[in-house]
Order: C-alpha cells, then sequence, then structure tokens
C-alpha cells in the first residue's frame, strides 16, 4: 500500500494513499465529532459535523468523505471550524424533540453526546419537530421517526449490508423520512428483524423494544418458576456496559447477577447449542448417508429464517429442521426439567438474555414453539436491556463472584460456546459429525478455515477419506452468493456444491448482533471473538457429544438424536411468506 | 392507503418494459409509463415492476415519492393542477387553490366524493405571462381571478 505525506494541523504524518482526513487525524489522536459516520459503511456525508479546512483553500470540506492528497495541511478545528460545526449541531437539535429523559437511548446518544460537549445551552432555532407516529408494529424494535436525524446510517445498513431493503428515505428535502416502502407498518415489510439499524442509529429514533418490566412482573409473580439461559454472545460483551474491555469473558458474574435479580434457575444456551449440535449434526449425517438433500443449511439465526422465507423460500427444503439453541433450551426447561423439579410447565416462566431483537419475534414466530405444550420461551432481553436490568437494581456487576449455572440442562462445551461467532456453528457441528460419520473422534478439533472475518467462507474438512465441502456467511448481503451457486449446481444437474452451509445474518455472527452493547466495529468484534474462542479453549470438554449433561438427556428422556421425542420437541418447519404484508 | 382496486400490467407498459430492461435509468422511463397508463402509480403495479426489474419496492417508492411528478393515489377524472410557482404565487395562485376548496369542498391532493376532481398544487409550468394560471386536462386557464372558477368547473363538469 502506497503512503503518502500530509500534515494535521501542521505536523507531519504518513498516511495510506486513500485515506480519509476522519481517519488520518486518528493517527494525531484527534477524534473529529461526526454523526453519520461509521466504520462498518461507507461515508456519504450526511450530517455535516465534520467540516475541516485545507490550508490555503476558504472551503471547507468534509472530514468523513473527503481522501487526503500529498502535501496538504489538513485543519481539523479552529473557532471558526468550530463555530460552523455548533451552528449544524444546533440545526439539528431544532428539528430533535428534546425528550432525553424518557428516551430510549438517553446516556448512548451521540447526538446527546456531543450537545453536552459543545456546551448547547439553547438553540437559536424556531424548534420544528416532525409530527410523525411510532410505530410499533414489530415484536423487535420501536421505530420513532420523530427524533431521526436523517445521518441515513439504519437505511444502509438495511440494504447495503443486509440486502433486506425494508428502510428506505421517502420525500426530500425538509419532508425526508426514513419508513418502509410507501405507507405501511414495518411489520408489513420485509423487516427481519436483525435490529443492526437500531445497532447503528445515533439517537433513539430505532430502539430495541424494552420488556425488562415483564422480567420484573415475572419475578414477583411467586407462583412463577423464573428460568432464565444465557446466550454465548452475551457473556464476551455484557461487561462493555460496565466498562470492561470488549471480550472480557463475564459468564459467572451473570448466573451470580441473575440469581440476585430473583431467577430460580439459571441455565445456559450453549447446553441448548449442544444439543442443536447433536440434532442438526444428525440430520446432517443421515442426508450424506441417505443421500438425502444437500446441502444442508443451518437455521439457528432467526432474521436468517425469515429472510429466507421471504426472499429465498426455494431453499426450504435444504434447511435444517432443528430448532434454535434458545428455543431447545426453552422447551427443554419445560419439559425434562419441569418433570425433574416437579413443577408444572404452566409455572415456569422461560427467560432468555440475547445478543439478538429477532429473538423476540422467534418466540412466537409459529405453532411450533409451542411445543411443550406452553409457549416455551416467555421472554427475550437484549444484552443492552439487561445491562439496564442489572444497573436499575443496583448490583455492582464487577465486584459479583463468579457462579455457576444449574444442573441438569446448564453445563456446556466449547462447541456450545463458539455459536456466537461466525464460523461457530460450522466448527461445532463437525467436530460432532465427525464423529457420527467415521466413529472416530476429530483429534485436532479447531477448524480454522471457517474462522475469520471474510464474508464467504468456503472450505473443506477431511472426514476419514471423504471430502466434506462447508461454507459460511455473514451479513445478509454475503448469502446470495452461496444460494446462487446452490441454485446454479441444481438447474445444471451437478453435485451440490456444498453438504453443509452456516449463516448468521450480522456480520461477525452473534458477537455483533443487534441487541449488543452500542459502537461495535470490526475491532470491537474481533475482541469479542477473540473471548469466545478463548472460552472454548479452555473447555474441558470442547465436543457437544461429549458434554456429560447431553449424554443424561438423551439417556433419560430424548432416547436418541432424531428420534420420535425429538423430532415432536426440538423440530420445526419453514414456509414462504410474501416480503409485503401490504 | 390506497385504493383496493385491482390493477394489472398493461399491454403497453409491458411492451415499454421490454423495450427499457436493459438500458441505464430505465427504472424512472418505466415509472413514467406506468403514471401515463393509470394517472397514478398503484402499489400492486410498483410491486410488479420492482419483480420485474428486479429491484427493491423501497427503491421504487424512494424515486416516487422524491419526485413530486409522482402520484400515489389515483386523481380526480378531472386533475386541477394548480401553478405555485415564483410569478402564479406572487399573482394569488394560493388564493386560487383556497377557492378551488370551497368550490368543490376539497382539499389539495384528495378527489371529490365523485371521483371528478382533484386538486394538485404544481410548480412553474412555464407560462408566468399568465400567472395566476391552472392546467385541467392540459387545457390552461391563464390570467385568472377567484370569480373566473365557478364557471370553468361548471363548464369542465358539463363536458
Amino acid at each position: 500500500m502506497k503512503t503518502i505525506g500530509i500534515k494535521i494541523n501542521g505536523k507531519p504524518v504518513q498516511v495510506e494513499k486513500g485515506t480519509t482526513i476522519l481517519k488520518a487525524a486518528l493517527i494525531d489522536d484527534i477524534k473529529i465529532p461526526t454523526l453519520c459516520a461509521h466504520d462498518d459503511l461507507d461515508a456519504w456525508a450526511a450530517c455535516g459535523i465534520c467540516v475541516c479546512k485545507i490550508e490555503g483553500s476558504s472551503k471547507m470540506v468534509r472530514a468523513c468523505a473527503t481522501e487526503v492528497m500529498e502535501g496538504q495541511n489538513y485543519i481539523t478545528h479552529d473557532p471558526e471550524i468550530m463555530d460552523v460545526r455548533r451552528t449544524v449541531l444546533e440545526m439539528i437539535i431544532s428539528n430533535h424533540p428534546m425528550e432525553c429523559l424518557t428516551c430510549g437511548r438517553n446516556t448512548t446518544c451521540e447526538l446527546q453526546d456531543l450537545a453536552a460537549d459543545f456546551g448547547i445551552r439553547d438553540v437559536p432555532y424556531h424548534a420544528d419537530v416532525k409530527e410523525l407516529e411510532r410505530d410499533e408494529s414489530t415484536p423487535s424494535i420501536i421505530l420513532d421517526p420523530r427524533k431521526c436525524i436523517n445521518c441515513g446510517r439504519c437505511t444502509i445498513v438495511c440494504q447495503q449490508l443486509q440486502n433486506v431493503w425494508a428502510l428506505e428515505f421517502l420525500e426530500r428535502g425538509h419532508e425526508t423520512r426514513m419508513a418502509p416502502a410507501g405507507g405501511i407498518l414495518l411489520n408489513e415489510s420485509p423487516c427481519i428483524k436483525c435490529g443492526q439499524c437500531s445497532a447503528h442509529c445515533p439517537v433513539g429514533a430505532i430502539y430495541e423494544k424494552d420488556e425488562t418490566r415483564e422480567f420484573l412482573n415475572a419475578v414477583r409473580n411467586k407462583s412463577k418458576h423464573v428460568s432464565v439461559q444465557i446466550a454465548p454472545a452475551v457473556r464476551v460483551a455484557l461487561g462493555e456496559s460496565f466498562g470492561m474491555e470488549p471480550g472480557s469473558i463475564v459468564t459467572g458474574k451473570i448466573y451470580a447477577a441473575l440469581r440476585k435479580l430473583g431467577a430460580d434457575s439459571v441455565f445456559d444456551t450453549n447446553f441448548g447449542a449442544d444439543l442443536t449440535i447433536l440434532e442438526e449434526g444428525s440430520e446432517l449425517v443421515d442426508r450424506i448417508k441417505n443421500c438425502g438433500l444437500l446441502p444442508q443449511i443451518t437455521s439457528c439465526c432467526p432474521a436468517w429464517t425469515d429472510y429466507m422465507e421471504k426472499y429465498a423460500a426455494d431453499m426450504i427444503p435444504h434447511f435444517s429442521s432443528a430448532k434454535s439453541p434458545m428455543m431447545m433450551q426453552g422447551v427443554m426447561t419445560k419439559t425434562y426439567y419441569a418433570e425433574k423439579i416437579d413443577v408444572a410447565p404452566k409455572n415456569i416462566y422461560t427467560v432468555a438474555i440475547m445478543p439478538c431483537t429477532a429473538k423476540k419475534y422467534e418466540i412466537t414466530r409459529d405453532d411450533n414453539m409451542w411445543a411443550s405444550g406452553e409457549q416455551d420461551m416467555d421472554l427475550v432481553l437484549t444484552t443492552r436491556e439487561f445491562a439496564r436490568l442489572i444497573k436499575s437494581s443496583g448490583i455492582d456487576f464487577d465486584s459479583l463472584e463468579d457462579e455457576k449455572a444449574d444442573s441438569p440442562i446448564g453445563d456446556y462445551s466449547g462447541a456450545g460456546t463458539i455459536f456466537g461467532v461466525t464460523g461457530g456453528v460450522m466448527e461445532a457441528a463437525v467436530r460432532t459429525a465427525y464423529k457420527l460419520v467415521t466413529d472416530k473422534e476429530l483429534e485436532d478439533v479447531n477448524v480454522y478455515n471457517v474462522r475469520g472475518m471474510d464474508g464467504v467462507k468456503k472450505g473443506s474438512v477431511d472426514f476419514d477419506g471423504t471430502e466434506i465441502k462447508v461454507a459460511v456467511a455473514h451479513g445478509m448481503v454475503h448469502v446470495e452468493e452461496l444460494i446462487n451457486e446452490v441454485r446454479e449446481a441444481k438447474e445444471k444437474g451437478e453435485d451440490p456444491p456444498f453438504h453443509f452451509i452456516e449463516v448468521m445474518a450480522c456480520r461477525g455472527g452473534c458477537i455483533a448482533g443487534g441487541g449488543q452493547p452500542y459502537g461495535t466495529t470490526d475491532e470491537i468484534r474481533e475482541k469479542r471473538i477473540a473471548g469466545i474462542y478463548s472460552d472454548d479453549e479452555k473447555s474441558v470438554v470442547r465436543k457437544s457429544h461429549e458434554n456429560p449433561e447431553i449424554i443424561q438427556v438423551y439417556k433419560d428422556f430424548l432416547e436418541k438424536p432424531m428420534s420420535h421425542k425429538s423430532h415432536e420437541l426440538l423440530h420445526t418447519t419453514y414456509q414462504k411468506r410474501p416480503q409485503y404484508a401490504k | 392507503m390506497q385504493t383496493t382496486e385491482e390493477y394489472k400490467i398493461t399491454d403497453a407498459l409491458a411492451s415499454f418494459v421490454e423495450k427499457w430492461r436493459e438500458k441505464p435509468g430505465n427504472l424512472i422511463m418505466i415509472l413514467h409509463k406506468a403514471q401515463s397508463e393509470y394517472g397514478f402509480i398503484p402499489r400492486k403495479i410498483a410491486i410488479e415492476l420492482g419483480r420485474i426489474l428486479d429491484v427493491p419496492l423501497a427503491k421504487i417508492y424512494g424515486v416516487i415519492t422524491f419526485y413530486n411528478f409522482f402520484k400515489l393515489e389515483k386523481p380526480g377524472k378531472h386533475n386541477i393542477q394548480v401553478c405555485t410557482g415564483t410569478a402564479c404565487y406572487l399573482k394569488g395562485g394560493i388564493d386560487i387553490i383556497e377557492e378551488l376548496e370551497i368550490l368543490l369542498g376539497t382539499g389539495v391532493n384528495t378527489v371529490t366524493d365523485d371521483g371528478l376532481f382533484s386538486i394538485e398544487s404544481v410548480r412553474c409550468i412555464g407560462c408566468c405571462g399568465l400567472a395566476p394560471v391552472l392546467l385541467i386536462d392540459g387545457e390552461i386557464f391563464g390570467k385568472l381571478s377567484k370569480d373566473d372558477l365557478p364557471k370553468i368547473i361548471a363548464d369542465i363538469r358539463d363536458r
């Protein structure tokens, strides 16, 4: 990569050619304020806060979208620039409701931060807030277009990263707003509830549906046994909400916090993940051995299954019928565990702490989610909601002593924990499928060619002489490439290009889900991913089929993977859905 | 929301789509054609065009809400376009709109109950010398005063 010499405020620095002023300034530890720029997205210069000067030019340029040029001196701040930025900020605020105290982004809002930094005390412009209705139609996220500052992040995320096109800029000029196509509600649009819009929104215009009070009400109800599970990705991100480094593993503190909050039993979705591997892995082996339809495609990501039902329904027969780990954990809690503790399923209230907004939708997605006879999962809280719950209770998270999950459905293997990262479900499945196909144990359990941040990863695994071809996609925009390969092979009558495909809707996998702490960038993704792999590496048991509690559960209750009982409780079906309900 | 009336891709629109399918900038041309066929862009047609052209519906709505020209609602049989460009605005274009609203009992961008008339505010139509001016079915009425309006409407109604 060619480097060029420039100056930042007169100080010479070397930067790569093609660097923007915004990034170049960071080398000199200057963080130019922005509202629309985001590391995940190409710059499109919407907000106007990041204006800078080039020495010798009377024009101001936007630091986010201007590439540096050899020999130029860039002025990132002076009284005039700061005055212009202040004016831009005041104009944005004049269109923004002053509802900070009751806003979903209170203390996490980027506009609020800037207003504080700039010491805005009053706004000289006439307040002009749009009169638009709040959209609460989905079970996952809420759209409050009055608070929108037209930065465009949500729309670009929805279109370019996720290829969903639920959101678009409608109208123009002063009337511009982000909305689904043509006066319909979000739930009537192709929205897959992934929540990436909410994770990228700088203000309170899109946020997760807060259900923390539902949790408290359940705890208050003495006739209910409240049983909580935590997802793999939560343990490496929640700490960020309490000032810890991204990737810090706080599993034991989470278990402790849940008990302090009133949970009667604390389990781990990683157990459900191990169970999923047994079912999904056996399904894969069955397809391979008995000439079933290949490739098999993973179905644990509810945003992905929603996308597939709307955009790629021809792939339904390829979908694993195994439910997601969360749903398996839920139904096992209301059947197997309910029997063990002799409590009627209707008196158990199941809660899942998830990195994901789509999980809120998944729990009532169809009738199969009532396999126990009751609603298998009663409530989903995102990592962000859970952090608020801990804070509002006054629990000092940092000083909590590590605790263990409850038995008999709380223990997990390293394979269960890596479900939270892209490639992890594949790797976990390989560790067990190898055993099922060859009847030998995989010696090196690390499957490196499905790890990493490439949008599409392809590789093969040697199953004792048989080549098993695998592929992984994350970030919904990357899935089309794989699906099209499968379709083309089918049309030409060729062998399927892969045996197994894993898809996760969010870039990096669940560790960067739409319900995780704000500010996720690739740098933070890498740290959370490293946290997950270290959790795997320090696990004594690293294969799902070796998890003693999994072995026990099949012995006591399920008999064997793909048994009649498994099918009844742990498997589901998919159907074609229209992209637009209206 | 729009009318629930069923709309189908007309033969003329279908052959226009075929002609423009591979050309750059085709979406806006095709939407123009669609509006000339139906008088507005019915949602069913927008969905159908999205499918045929492999363009997300959201993008189509981005375009048709950005340009004032495109209509999302079915206009009246006679759409009264009142110019509110600079010259007409200064010469009382807004008064003309207000008088029409009283005479027809309907507002801008809505249709009279009998489906005969709708009122639309448009930007400069290029005959500022005749300000204030309005267009009905392509016919220009210029140098208007409020008192001219009852007769114009009565004449159109009788057509």
